[in-house]
C-alpha cells in the first residue's frame, strides 16, 4: 500500500517491540547485486534501509513507508571465507555471527568482538559498530574490519578500507546503515585454543566497591563485565557481581574437555511463546526477586572456573524471544558512556534509577577504551550502563529526560543501536561530529534515498540544525 | 515519529479551539515533542500560549471543517512542512441548540456537515497520509451522545453515532498498516461548548478526558470512555426498550 511496485508492507518494530511502523519488505540475497540493483531503482520516496535480524532495540531498521531490505543470508549455508594464515575472514553481511562462530570456532577462531547476543548480522554489526566485554582492550567490531563492500544510492558497488574512501569507510562504520547497503566484509579474527573461557567472578557490596575493582583490575583481563542491581537501595546501591576472563588455553582444560578443546555447540534451552499475558510477566517484584535470588546465588569470588562460549559470552541467547516476557507494550533500553572523571553522573544515575521505583532486570555496567576513527561510533574511553525498562513504566519521560541532561552535561552520549527515545538535540551535543559524518554521508546519497524511521526521529540527515 | 514511551514528535489538532482537543494536546506535549499544528477556521482567535517552550514549533493555521474538497490539499501540506505526522486529533465539532434546530433544515444540516462529514474528509485525508508514513495515531473524539440518540440532541447525537460507526470502520480498514484509530467517548464535559446548561451524571472536565485519551493511545486501545463508568451505563441505556428511553430525561 505505501509503495507501488513492491510486495505489500510488513509491520516491523525492533528488538524492544516499541513503536512498530509498516514498511515493504524486499528479500534479496547480498550475492544477487543486480536484484538489489534493481530495487534501488525503484525507490519510493520515503526510500530505503537495510535489515538483518531486527536487533536493536529501537527504530534503526524500520523505514515507515518505505522499504526494508532484509538480506537473506542467514539461512543458508553461509558464504564464509577463511585466510587462516592471515586470520582474516570474509563474509556476506547478511550472515549472522552465530552462523560465524558455528564456521570458525571448531577451526580454532573467534570474532573480535562479541555482543551479548550472537544473532545479529555481520552488516548490522558494522553499521553499529558493536562492542563486547572487551573494548577496554581490543575496542569496537569496528576496529577489526579490513573491508567493507557497499552498495551505494546509484546501485554502484564499492570496495572501502582504511586506504580506499576512508572517509566512507569510517562513516559506513556506527552508521547506521544510511550509507548504503553493506554486502560484505573482511574481519580479523582472533586464533584461540579451545571453546572455552576461564572467568573469575567477584561480588561487589556497592557501587564504590564495583568502580574501584574494576579500575584497578580490568587490565589483566581480555574480558569484563559487571552486572548491577539496580533495584537495590541504601547502602546496597550499586551492589554487582563482576565478571572477567580470557579464552582457556588446552592447559587450562579438564582432561575430558582437553580432548576436544575446540567443540562448540551453541543451543537455545527455551523460547517464549507468542502467547503472553499483554503487561507481560517482568513486573516488580518477579524482578525484585530474580534480581535478589542472583545476587544471592552469585559466588562470592571464584577463580579460574571453565565455562562455555555461549555461557560466557550469550546467556541470554539461551531464551529464544525474552523480548516477549514484556508484554505488549515491549521495553527500551537504555545505554549511555559517560568519561571517567565523570563518576559522580554515573552514580547519580544509578541512584535515579534505584529510587525511581523502576522495575530493571540487571544492568550491565562496563569500562571502554580508546575510541575509534568512525564519527558515530559509541565508545569513548568512560563507564558505559546498559539497562532494560519496560515500556509501560510510569514517569519514564520525566525520568529519562533528567538522566538524558545528566548524561550529556557530563560529556556523555547515548548508544544508536540501543536509542529508541532521544531527541535530536540530544544526539547533537553527544555526537559533536555529526556534520562531519553528514558530510561523507551526503557524498554517497546526495539525494537522501537512505532513510529509517530512526533517522526521521533524530533528524540525522538534516543539517545545519540548531540543538 | 512517536519514540519507544509512545511521545509524539509531532501534534496536529484539527478544531485549535476546543477545549478538549487543546486540553489533549497539553497532555501529549512531552520533551520529545517538536512541532504542535493548532487549525482553526479562526486561527486569531486560537491562544497557544502554555506551549511556548524553547525548541517547540507552534503553527496555527486556518481550517474549514466544511470544505471537504481542500482536506487532502490540507494535510499534505501539514505533512510537507513538517515532515511524518504522528498524532491526530479531530476534535472540532458543534452542539448545536437542538430547539432551534427542530425547525431549521438548513441548520440542522449544516451541524452535520461540520460534525459528520467535515471529519469523515478530514479522517480520510489523514490516514492516507499515515499509510504513506506507515504509522500514525488518528484520535476521533466521538460522544456517548452517538451511543444511544436521545432527543434532547438528535442532531448533533446523530451526528456522533455516524462519526462513531466511521471512525470503528476505518480503524479497522487499517490494520496492519501502521496507523489506528482511537474512539474517545467522552460523557458532559464541562466546557465553552456546554456553558449554562445542566450537567448530565457522571459529568468530566476537559483535563480528565486529555488524562483518559493520552493512555488510551500509550496503550494501543481502540475505544475509551470518559469516566470509564459511562460504558456500562450506556449498555443498559443502549437495550432500554423505546417508550421508556423516550421519557427518561437523560
Amino acid at each position: 500500500m505505501a509503495t507501488d511496485g513492491f510486495d505489500d508492507t510488513e509491520l516491523l518494530s525492533g528488538w524492544g517491540r516499541t513503536a512498530p511502523s509498516a514498511a515493504s519488505v524486499v528479500h534479496n540475497r547480498a550475492s544477487d547485486r543486480a536484484g538489489l540493483a534493481r530495487v534501488l531503482e525503484h525507490l519510493p520516496p520515503r526510500g530505503a534501509i537495510a535489515r538483518g535480524l531486527g536487533r536493536s532495540y529501537g527504530d534503526s531498521a524500520q523505514n515507515g513507508g518505505g522499504v526494508a531490505i532484509s538480506l537473506d543470508d542467514f539461512g543458508e549455508a553461509p558464504g564464509i571465507t577463511i585466510n587462516a594464515a592471515d586470520s582474516a575472514v570474509t563474509a556476506s553481511a547478511g550472515v549472522s555471527l552465530d552462523h560465524v562462530l558455528n564456521v570458525i570456532v571448531p577451526l580454532g577462531f573467534f570474532v573480535p568482538v562479541s555482543p551479548g547476543t550472537r544473532f545479529v548480522t555481520l552488516g548490522g554489526a558494522i553499521a553499529s559498530d558493536i562492542h563486547g566485554k572487551n573494548h577496554h582492550v581490543d575496542g569496537t567490531f569496528g576496529n577489526h574490519v579490513r573491508a567493507i563492500t557497499l552498495m551505494l544510492a546509484d546501485g554502484s558497488v564499492v570496495e572501502v578500507s582504511r586506504s580506499a574512501d576512508p572517509d566512507v569507510f569510517w562513516a559506513t562504520i556506527g552508521g547506521m546503515g544510511l550509507t548504503g547497503i553493506i554486502l560484505q566484509a573482511t574481519f580479523t579474527v582472533l586464533p584461540i585454543e579451545t571453546s572455552r573461557c576461564t572467568v573469575d567472578t567477584e561480588r561487589a557490596g556497592d557501587l564504590d566497591e564495583l568502580l574501584a575493582l574494576m579500575s584497578a583490575g580490568d587490565d589483566a583481563y581480555r574480558y569484563s563485565v559487571a552486572w548491577i542491581d539496580l533495584m537495590a537501595r541504601g547502602s546496597a546501591l550499586g551492589r554487582s557481581v563482576l565478571t572477567r576472563g580470557d579464552h582457556a588455553r588446552v592447559d587450562e582444560l579438564a582432561p575430558k574437555q582437553a580432548a576436544f578443546p575446540l567443540e562448540y555447540r551453541a543451543g537455545q534451552l527455551v523460547s517464549v511463546p507468542p502467547m503472553i499475558p499483554p503487561r507481560g510477566l517482568l513486573n516488580h517484584a518477579s524482578v525484585a526477586a530474580f534480581n535478589e535470588f542472583w545476587f544471592r546465588t552469585s559466588p562470592k569470588r571464584r577463580i579460574g572456573h571453565v565455562v562455555t562460549i555461549p555461557k560466557f559470552f550469550h546467556p541470554l541467547d539461551a531464551i529464544g524471544h525474552w523480548n516477549r516476557l514484556y508484554g505488549r507494550r515491549g521495553f527500551l533500553q537504555y545505554q549511555f558512556v559517560v568519561p571517567f572523571g565523570e563518576e559522580a553522573a554515573l552514580r547519580h544515575v544509578v541512584e535515579r534509577l534505584a529510587d525511581s521505583g523502576t522495575t530493571s532486570f540487571l544492568a550491565v555496567l562496563k569500562r571502554f577504551g580508546a575510541a575509534n576513527p568512525a564519527p558515530l561510533s559509541f565508545p569513548k574511553p568512560g563507564w558505559t550502563l546498559a539497562l532494560d525498562i519496560p515500556g509501560a513504566a510510569n514517569g519514564l519521560v520525566g525520568l529519562l529526560t533528567e538522566l538524558d541532561n545528566v548524561v550529556l552535561g557530563a560529556g556523555g552520549r547515548h548508544y544508536l543501536a540501543k536509542d529508541s527515545a532521544t531527541t535530536p538535540a540530544a544526539i547533537r551535543r553527544g555526537y559533536p561530529r555529526l556534520a562531519e559524518w553528514q558530510a561523507v554521508r551526503d557524498r554517497v546519497d546526495p539525494q537522501h534515498r537512505w532513510a529509517s524511521d530512526q533517522s526521521r526521529r533524530l533528524h540525522l540527515m538534516e543539517r545545519n540544525e540548531i540543538s | 515519529m512517536k519514540n519507544a514511551l509512545g511521545e509524539a514528535q509531532t501534534i496536529v489538532l484539527l478544531g485549535g479551539s476546543s477545549e478538549i482537543g487543546r486540553a489533549v494536546v497539553d497532555a501529549l506535549v512531552s520533551p520529545a515533542t517538536t512541532t504542535v499544528v493548532l487549525a482553526a477556521r479562526r486561527p486569531e482567535a486560537v491562544d497557544a500560549t502554555g506551549l511556548v517552550r524553547d525548541g517547540l514549533i507552534v503553527d496555527i493555521v486556518a481550517f474549514d471543517a466544511t470544505e471537504s474538497t481542500a482536506h487532502q490539499a490540507f494535510i499534505d501540506d501539514l505533512a510537507a512542512r513538517h515532515g511524518d505526522l504522528d498524532v491526530v486529533i479531530v476534535a472540532f465539532g458543534q452542539l448545536g441548540d437542538q430547539r432551534k434546530l427542530d425547525d431549521d433544515a438548513g441548520a440542522a444540516a449544516a451541524i452535520v456537515n461540520v460534525n459528520f462529514t467535515g471529519a469523515v474528509s478530514t479522517s480520510v485525508a489523514v490516514a492516507t497520509q499515515f499509510r504513506r508514513q506507515g504509522h500514525g495515531q488518528l484520535v476521533i473524539l466521538s460522544s456517548v451522545a452517538g451511543e444511544r440518540v436521545r432527543k434532547a440532541n438528535f442532531v448533533y447525537g446523530s451526528s456522533k453515532a455516524g462519526l462513531d460507526g466511521f471512525a470503528q470502520g476505518l480503524g479497522d480498514s487499517l490494520a496492519g498498516t501502521g496507523a489506528s484509530v482511537l474512539i474517545v467517548r467522552p460523557g458532559f464535559v464541562h466546557s465553552a461548548m456546554t456553558k449554562g446548561m445542566k450537567p448530565a451524571p457522571f459529568a468530566t472536565s476537559p483535563e480528565a478526558v486529555a488524562a483518559a485519551t493520552v493512555n488510551a493511545l500509550r496503550a494501543g486501545t481502540r475505544i475509551v470512555w470518559v469516566p470509564g463508568v459511562l460504558r456500562v451505563v450506556f449498555s443498559v441505556f443502549r437495550h432500554l426498550p423505546a417508550p421508556l428511553w423516550r421519557r427518561l430525561k437523560v
